[in-house]
């Protein structure tokens, strides 16, 4: 394999903002394939229960369409992974129906293939009586149990599903759930490029400008895949990818920057060598990819923990912010008084920005040392009501419930807004973090194709 | 001299929703070097830091090509569970950032 590949990663995030120029730049380049990562776990549990999107609908379309118009004008693959965020059913119907929006507003014709990533309680059921559910970083096992509770469970797919929906001829690719790298990087393993150097670079490509300085901002980042190595390069031109740039990005959000696992595999980076190329480039050799024994795919899943009401107060009397504690014991006490939290089963939770908001019980230090403090008191109930009620008695309780040297007896707390009380919706906990074992790697994601 | 006034970079995140990452990230490889040799991070000592037990602390490993060193510890319960604090983990650096160590800087 001697002839040069590029993959243009248009953005870290669709739905972040493409700078328009860093797109027209690295369009120059004549990328073979753009690859688009659209989904993560970091903003929490909530998307994938919910079935939501995390990023704006109005960007994620503007994007979308930015990535179809290169496409067209360029006549290159799109593969798109972890459709909508979360990559769960809704997730990639949502994506598909916004696609055709804009299909037929452009009057683009393509190829297109879907690839599902959410995984029925019947298949997990199987799999866990087969013994094919592995315990993973929370450290315990998966029951029926757990299975049962959980609304919605997705995989994250490897390279194979986007590799074969690309043999069927597929022009878009728009997938479910996937391994950040896969949709960046399937056209080349289909190519046959060294996989160890096509997943390090996917590794580095799927958060876009990320590894280049300086860093902020969505941007776009340039690869190139060639005979024992790899280039990155971001094709805005105010942006440098430097060997500090490129390698503290091999850090990010990864537990041990040595062993990168991934479906089917590792990634092994103890021989890379990061080498600055020209002003603007980094040359990365070495990389190795050892294949796993078994192939696994990490499994993602959450449950419905309640519904979720807060409230939001600050406090800057002197007395209140010395006796906090006894202060919120008492609001404990008086709301318990009214709705008993065993038998009603809510819970009531402080937030005391100025003392341990930001850190809770990893806060080292424990004196107060702002003049002013903010609460946020949050209640999770079962339902809307119950979490309502408990709220408004606990906000109520907190502006008049007393503490040692009050002074300020007509109210405690300074409201922000009316309404005070702010139904924030239905509160997801991640119950399913596994790894399942297959014996195809495409066997949990069914392929779709069509044409529009 | 604190790690943040040596380091370039310390920053918190989460590595999946069970797992939180400091990283710290040197300017050069004298400084990288110097902190390597000293060690003033051990498991235990990053763990009283947090507040938390010593064996939720999983690994502090030296990456030489980022002149990084990476600690990850386990969450205290998963992202966005009930009682979170910081869904993305992303401002919990601190008790390492403001750590003090001995420092020689050379002139």
């Amino acid at each position: 394999m001697t002839t040069r590949m590029t993959i243009l990663a248009p953005c870290g995030m669709l739905g972040y903002g493409i700078p328009q120029r860093s797109l027209a730049e690295g369009m120059k380049r004549q990328p073979d394939v753009l690859g688009v990562d659209a989904g993560s776990t970091d903003p929490g549990p909530y998307y994938l229960g919910a079935g939501k999107p995390f990023t704006n609908p109005r960007a994620y379309k503007r994007d979308l369409t930015m990535v179809l118009d290169a496409a067209k004008a360029h006549h290159i693959p799109v593969l798109l992974g972890s459709a909508g965020g979360a990559g769960g059913t809704p997730h990639l119907d949502y994506t598909v129906e916004m696609f055709r929006d804009i299909c037929r507003e452009q009057d683009y014709h393509f190829r297109v293939a879907t690839i599902g990533a959410e995984i029925s309680p019947e298949t997990l059921k199987a799999k866990l009586h087969d013994g094919h559910l592995l315990a993973f970083e929370t450290g315990t096992p998966l029951t029926e149990a757990d299975i049962d509770r959980s609304v919605r469970v997705v995989g994250q797919m490897g390279y194979e599903p986007f590799m074969r929906a690309l043999e069927m001829g597929a022009e878009v690719i728009l997938a479910g759930r996937a391994y950040d790298p896969a949709p960046l990087g399937a056209l080349a393993m289909l190519r046959g490029y060294d996989p160890a150097l096509v997943i390090h670079l996917g590794k580095i490509l799927e958060c876009g400008g990320a590894a280049a300085y300086p860093r902020h901002g969505s941007d776009a980042l340039l690869g190139c895949l060639d005979e024992g190595y790899f280039l990155v390069e971001p094709p805005n031109p105010d942006k440098v990818c430097t060997v500090a740039s490129v390698a503290a990005h091999t850090l990010y959000e990864k537990a041990d920057p040595y062993n990168l696992h991934l479906p089917g595999g590792t990634l092994d980076l103890h021989q890379a060598v990061f080498e600055q190329y020209d002003e603007r480039t980094v040359k990365v050799s070495g990389s190795r990819f050892i294949r796993a024994p078994q192939y696994t795919i990490k499994l993602e899943g959450v449950r419905r923990a309640g519904f979720r009401t807060i409230t939001i107060a600050g406090s800057r009397d002197a007395r209140l912010i010395t006796h906090v504690d006894d202060y919120i014991a008492n609001i404990r006490e008086r709301v318990a008084e009214v709705y008993a939290p065993d038998d009603l089963g809510y819970q009531l939770l402080f937030h005391i920005y100025g003392k341990n908001g930001v850190m809770g019980r990893l806060e080292p230090q424990q004196q107060i040392t702002s003049h002013e403090l903010c609460f946020v008191i949050e209640v999770i109930a079962a339902t809307a009501d119950l979490s309502a009620s408990v709220l408004a008695l606990a906000r109520s309780v907190a502006l008049h419930a007393t503490y040692p040297g009050r002074r300020a007896i007509a109210g405690n707390l300074a409201f922000p807004f009316s309404p005070s009380d702010i139904p924030v919706g239905d509160v997801f906990e991640f119950n399913v973090y596994h790894l399942c074992v297959v014996d195809d790697p495409c066997e949990l994601f069914p392929i779709t194709t069509f044409e529009v | 001299m604190k790690i943040a006034d040596i380091a370039q970079f310390v920053t918190s995140k989460n590595a999946g929703p069970f797992l939180l990452t400091v990283d710290i990230v040197f300017r050069d490889a004298t400084s990288y070097q110097q902190f390597k040799a000293q060690r003033p991070l051990t498991k235990a000592g990053v763990a009283e830091l947090y507040g938390i037990p010593p064996e939720h602390v999983l690994d502090i490993i030296e990456f030489d090509p980022a002149y990084a060193i990476k600690i990850t510890m386990q969450r205290p319960w998963g992202s966005g569970a009930i009682g979170e604090t910081d869904v993305y983990g992303a401002q919990q650096h601190m008790p390492i950032a403001a750590f003090d160590i001995p420092w020689e800087t050379t002139p």
